[in-house]
């Protein structure tokens, strides 16, 4: 039976590698019998890494530990949905997952454009199935699901080893969301491949910008979104359950998951700039390009071992893999730029400072700022050795200097940019649309300066925030009274209409609305508490408006864990709000410790309290309180980037009416360096 | 001025800003990397250096005193005495036999004042790595400063 999921995976391989070189063979002699039959290979891939998938998920649902992969992942008592899971719980493993998940993307992105692109698909599928040929290259002779357990005998002989049970999956990983977390991530990584691809196949093909572009930035969209998800999951995870009262720690692999994300949201901008004034044409391209190469460098990062972290420790030879198909992706890219680059030359100028153009290009360059300032700190422990004989790694103070003022400087421009002109903004249109929000942030942030709240950033972080959140809601306000009147609907159904006529503006909106939310979340660790005291049943400590009181602590054991577990009572103003039980566990199976944290979460703040261990003076237990005061809205403001994206992924529900008439221009034409009338485009939103 | 010469000196503002704030940054918290063999060679300013260190946690070794957690640190064949004295409790992974990464600085006696100890699992899996972050074995990092969102200071 694992002949049958291995022998799936080389036939995928052979099909990739079939759809790469039929697909060119194909372009270079026009013959489109041979892109077709390229296209089909190249969505049969899915259908065969599918297979293999199932076969290797059938393993860990019928407890086969004969197979490597199983026994070291999965046991006879662990639960249906974690055996599940364990399919991307190690290296091979996940290797095979996000093979699985790039041939459903690139199944998709063939499939939805059979009829659509001809000139253009047959470069496109080419591209995945290039790419597609490295990831199965390495499922198939590098890092191997489907190897058995065996050991030779005195002659030589290898046989099956009989084993009844296998090694488990690590408790700390069975959690629902940490078992959600891999997927999602792993669907933003692969999911930049696509625009990629369409990037990459256009500037081979020469196809026109306008249309490529449109595509493209729907897919970024999508990988976006999926990466979004990913990186919180992991951060709500490493909260919830890893104990350390915080949510992002700057790891190497963390940092990595941020990365494309960057990258990917500088394109979502930028691209704006293509599509009305056909200006940023070779950034665009690049962008992409650095988006894919990211995602690589990613899984590079996290599974090579190159830099030390609490994901990877081990080293291990894949690296070189990574390097080798990244140094060549690059090669590709630049050949194909330096081939082309007369084709992505800029039909506009920037006319003025005061301009959207001008806020998409600041955004643009903090956000790659920021990309530099973390990757380079990623990788200073790499570079530092390679120039200087030690290895030099830099924390959490490095990257909160860059970060957090990048941070806020976008926000400013998630206020002023959609407040700006195309081209130019008079001084007047500054004036009306600036003035109330603005003074409405700054009144905020009076009013928090008079209450006490001293720090800095966190008081620029409250004004901005509120004068964004007011521009936007400034802008649905609007655009919803000229429908409303017009139509004569009350406003509410206006803001609805208004929505679906330009599901990509609003819902960028909404998007922008959510990362505000974020942002206040983030901003309220400026005034985390917290504090460790030994406690016996009696004692209480204070921490802001809550007493905890230990009521009592006691040992529990079952077949599974024995723990440690404190029982508190929580007072606020006298009153008994609720009861906590921070614990500690030790899982007999594993022999591995968890700490389970007790956390009350409300809106104004997060209770966090965890059971420290006893002090090996008093034997008392030591419990170490947090008040985080504001974490639910980091994630609360997710869910609505999350919801914003997918609003801005709709269709529009009406065609506008092209109010002038479209100058079709050739591509062989070089325009002039500035033009008098801009080069519109039909289009239906901005 | 055209607009893109000011676009341009805005931009050479804005990296110039970033640029020694990323300096401060960088000094206040980089960190050297030493095996257990090369700290007896370190001299001079190396010594006062922040730095990490890597080990197994030596069996039997760890001591719970009040304040602080000693324990040894081996490799190769070479010992490292470690106190840690952080606020926050030592990572669930953290025990005998297990790997670890400490952070601090070395006395001029020789021992380890650590005030970061990250660990991983001692290996009962495969020695084959698992890399991805829903990898079997991940390590847990304790901190004695938190390291999330925004500084407490600016």
């Amino acid at each position: 039976m694992d002949i049958f999921g291995s022998f799936a995976l080389l036939l995928a391989l052979l099909a990739a590698v079939y759809a790469f070189v039929a697909g060119i063979v194909g372009i270079v002699t026009r013959r489109t019998v041979l892109t077709k039959s390229a296209r089909n290979a190249g969505m049969a891939v899915f259908g065969l890494v599918t297979l293999a998938v199932a076969s290797l998920e059938y393993f860990f649902f019928t407890d086969n530990f004969t197979m490597a992969y199983v026994a070291e992942h999965s046991n006879r008592a662990l639960p249906l949905f974690y055996k599940f899971a364990a399919l991307w719980s190690g290296q091979e493993g996940s290797l095979l997952f996000w093979s699985w998940l790039l041939s459903i993307y690139a199944f998709s992105a063939l499939f939805l454009n059979r009829k659509k692109h001809p000139e253009l698909m047959p470069y496109v599928g080419v591209v995945l199935a290039g790419v597609q040929t490295f990831f199965l290259t390495l499922n198939n002779f590098v890092a191997t699901p489907f190897n058995v357990l065996a050991s030779a005998n005195s002659s030589g002989v290898f046989h099956l080893a009989r084993v009844t049970e296998g090694n488990g999956l690590n408790p700390l990983l069975q959690y629902p969301e940490m078992v959600i977390h891999p997927p999602m991530l792993y669907l933003g990584y692969t999911g930049f491949t696509i625009p990629f691809a369409f990037a990459l196949a256009a500037l081979l093909g020469r196809y026109p910008g306008e249309k490529w572009i449109h595509i493209t930035r729907r897919w970024t969209m999508v990988a976006w979104c999926f990466q979004s998800i990913g990186i919180l999951l992991g951060a709500h995870w490493a909260y919830a359950v890893l104990g350390w009262g915080g949510y992002w720690s700057w790891d190497p692999v963390e940092n990595a998951s941020l990365l494309p994300w960057i990258t990917g949201t500088a394109f979502l901008h930028s691209v704006m700039m293509q599509e009305k004034r056909g200006m940023m044409k070779v950034w665009n391209v690049w962008l992409v390009f650095t988006t894919f190469m990211l995602s690589i460098l990613g899984t590079l990062l996290t599974r090579s071992g190159v830099i030390s972290s609490v994901h990877a420790f081990a080293q291990s030879g894949i690296g070189n893999w990574f390097v080798s198909f990244l140094a060549i992706v690059l090669a590709v890219c630049f050949w194909a730029w330096w081939m082309n680059r007369d084709y992505l030359r800029s039909d506009n100028q920037l006319d003025s400072l005061v301009s959207r153009e001008s806020s998409f290009l600041f955004n643009n360059l903090v956000l790659l700022a920021a990309c530099f300032a973390v990757l380079w700190g990623t990788l200073f422990p790499v570079l530092s050795e390679w120039f200087t004989r030690s290895k030099i790694s830099v924390g959490p103070p490095f990257f909160n200097k860059v970060n957090v003022p990048i941070a806020l400087f976008l926000l400013l421009l998630t206020g002023v940019g959609p407040l700006l002109a195309w081209r130019k903004t008079s001084f007047d249109a500054l004036r009306r649309n600036f003035a109330w929000p603005l003074t409405g942030g700054v009144v905020a942030g009076v009013i928090a300066f008079i209450f006490g709240f001293r720090e800095i950033y966190a008081l620029i972080c409250l004004i901005l925030s509120v004068f964004v959140t007011l521009t936007i809601f400034a802008e649905f306000y609007r655009g919803a009274r000229v429908i409303a009147n017009r139509d004569h609907t009350n406003i509410l159904s206006a803001v609805g209409d208004l929505t679906m006529r330009n599901t990509r503006r609003y819902g960028g909106y909404v998007v922008h609305f959510g990362m505000v939310l974020v942002f206040i979340g983030i901003a309220g660790s400026a005034f985390n508490k917290d504090i460790q005291m030994d406690m016996s049943p009696g004692q209480s400590l204070s921490i802001g408006p809550y007493t905890i009181l230990c009521q009592n602590f006691d040992q529990v054991a079952n077949d599974n864990y024995q723990s440690e577990r404190a029982t508190l009572e929580v007072f606020r103003n006298g009153h008994s709000e609720m009861m906590l039980y921070p614990q500690r566990r030790l899982y007999l199976a594993s022999q591995v410790t968890e700490t389970m944290v007790a956390v009350q979460s409300s809106a104004l703040r997060d209770l966090y309290v965890v059971y420290a261990g006893r002090n090996p003076d008093t034997g008392k237990p030591v419990i170490h309180a947090y008040l985080n005061p504001l974490v639910k809205w980091i994630w609360f403001g997710g869910v609505v980037v999350v919801l914003g994206t997918g609003l801005a992924m709709l269709p529009n529900r009406r065609a506008a009416i092209v109010l002038r008439p479209v100058q079709e221009k050739s591509w062989g034409d070089a325009l002039p360096a500035t033009s008098p009338a801009p080069a519109r485009r039909p289009e239906s939103h901005d | 001025m055209k607009a893109r010469t000011k676009f341009l000196v805005g931009s050479g503002i804005i990296v110039a800003t970033l640029c020694m704030l990323a300096y401060v940054g960088f000094t206040q918290s980089k960190t050297y990397y030493h095996t257990i063999s090369e700290l007896p060679t370190l001299q001079g300013a190396s010594l006062r250096q922040r730095m990490r260190v890597s080990g197994n946690v030596r069996a039997g070794s760890i001591a719970h005193r009040s304040g602080e957690v000693d324990f040894v640190l081996e490799e190769q064949n070479k010992t490292l005495p470690v106190s840690y004295i952080g606020h926050d409790p030592l990572p669930d992974t953290f025990k005998d036999g297990a790997q670890a990464l400490v952070e601090g600085k070395i006395n001029p006696d020789g021992s380890f004042v650590a005030e970061q100890v990250q660990a991983k699992c001692a290996s009962k899996y495969q020695a084959s790595p698992t890399g991805s972050p829903a990898a079997a074995q991940p390590g847990q990092t304790m901190n004695g400063a938190g390291g999330s969102g925004l500084p407490n200071k600016s």
